[in-house]
């Protein structure tokens, strides 16, 4: 177990209910994800077919922890103004601020955000930030209040893996000691793994499974794979080498030769 | 009363708060919150809170989201 935001959680898969072929689909996938953080949003009433009560009601059967976020807003006050919207809807003070900042990349706006985030945590969010992974932008937001930190891997929906390790690996060692969860940019499980292996307490993905041919497959792979990156780094990884080294001992090896042949 | 409702322009007669204005649009309403002209109205705020010609007022509900 692990605590997040003041709740113990004992996966660290975080979970997106968005593109799913039906909503049977998104409850299976969630289920064989082991999941317990799904993300959500909020739409004008009306719009589309959607049953919205449906949606909701499933779940809170499936007590799930809901993280809604501020997707679509490019500024402060729409983000702020979301934001208390989904509090009173979902019922929870945690949210994802996104404050978008560029149409071509789905960049976060740091100034945007850190500012956005200010306002939130004063009003009691427990603010989770999309971000980059800008060390100063991290900075200005732990500074505002935030208790955890959520870089991306790459642009939201790209699949793109881990666009950055080295940034990455800076940005988990200089926030050792927060909450590091790697959100958007995954399209395969073995990007997870690489992400959990860095350290990262966990990551938050949803086109990877939602658009995969079997969704409830690539999530049960996905969960599979984030164990096995964080076990992998609780035992810790060898470091790497530049040249080989024997894994079988060369001492009695017959027919070996001390000289060059 | 002329109102944009979710970004459409509509025609609303006999609402003069948002309480009479959300019980005005029918529907299951049970899971909904209410911005007007971009601020955020509490549910316990709806009948103190006046509605006036152009007003803009959004409201949502629960979606799939990432």
């Amino acid at each position: 177990m692990w605590r997040l935001g003041g709740k113990e959680l004992s996966s660290r898969f975080f979970i997106g209910t968005a593109r799913y072929a039906s909503p049977d689909i998104m409850r299976q996938a969630i289920e064989a994800s082991g999941a317990e953080v799904v993300t959500v949003s909020l739409r004008r009433y009306g719009s589309g077919k959607w049953d919205s009560n449906a949606f909701l009601n499933l779940l809170k059967e499936m007590k799930l922890h809901i993280l809604p976020n501020t997707a679509g807003c490019y500024s402060v006050k729409d983000a702020c103004t979301v934001a208390r919207m989904a509090r009173e809807v979902f019922g929870t003070d945690w949210i994802k601020l996104e404050v978008i900042g560029d149409d071509y990349n789905l960049q976060p706006d740091p100034f945007g955000t850190v500012e956005a985030a200010k306002i939130l945590i004063k009003e009691g969010f427990e603010v989770f930030p999309y971000m980059t992974d800008d060390l100063v932008f991290a900075e200005r937001l732990l500074d505002a209040g935030c208790k955890v930190l959520m870089p991306w891997a790459a642009p939201i929906g790209s699949g793109r893996g881990l666009a950055n390790p080295h940034a990455l690996k800076t940005f988990r060692s200089r926030f050792k000691d927060i909450p590091c969860i790697i959100d958007a940019g995954l399209g395969k499980p073995s990007h997870a793994a690489a992400a959990m292996e860095m350290g990262f307490d966990g990551v938050l993905l949803n086109t990877a499974v939602s658009l995969a041919r079997d969704s409830v497959a690539m999530a049960r792979a996905f969960a599979m794979a984030i164990e096995a990156g964080h076990k992998g780094y609780q035992a810790g990884l060898m470091p790497e080498r530049e040249f080989a080294t024997p894994s079988t001992p060369v001492v009695g090896t017959p027919f070996w030769h001390q000289e060059k042949k | 009363m002329k109102l944009v409702i979710g970004g459409e322009p509509r025609e609303i007669g006999g609402v003069e708060n948002v309480a009479q204005l959300v019980k005005s649009l029918g529907g299951d309403m049970r899971f909904i919150s209410v911005a007007l002209n971009g601020e955020f109205v509490p549910r316990g705020e709806y009948e103190k809170t006046k509605v006036g010609e152009s007003d803009e007022i959004e409201i949502v509900t629960p979606f799939p989201g990432g």
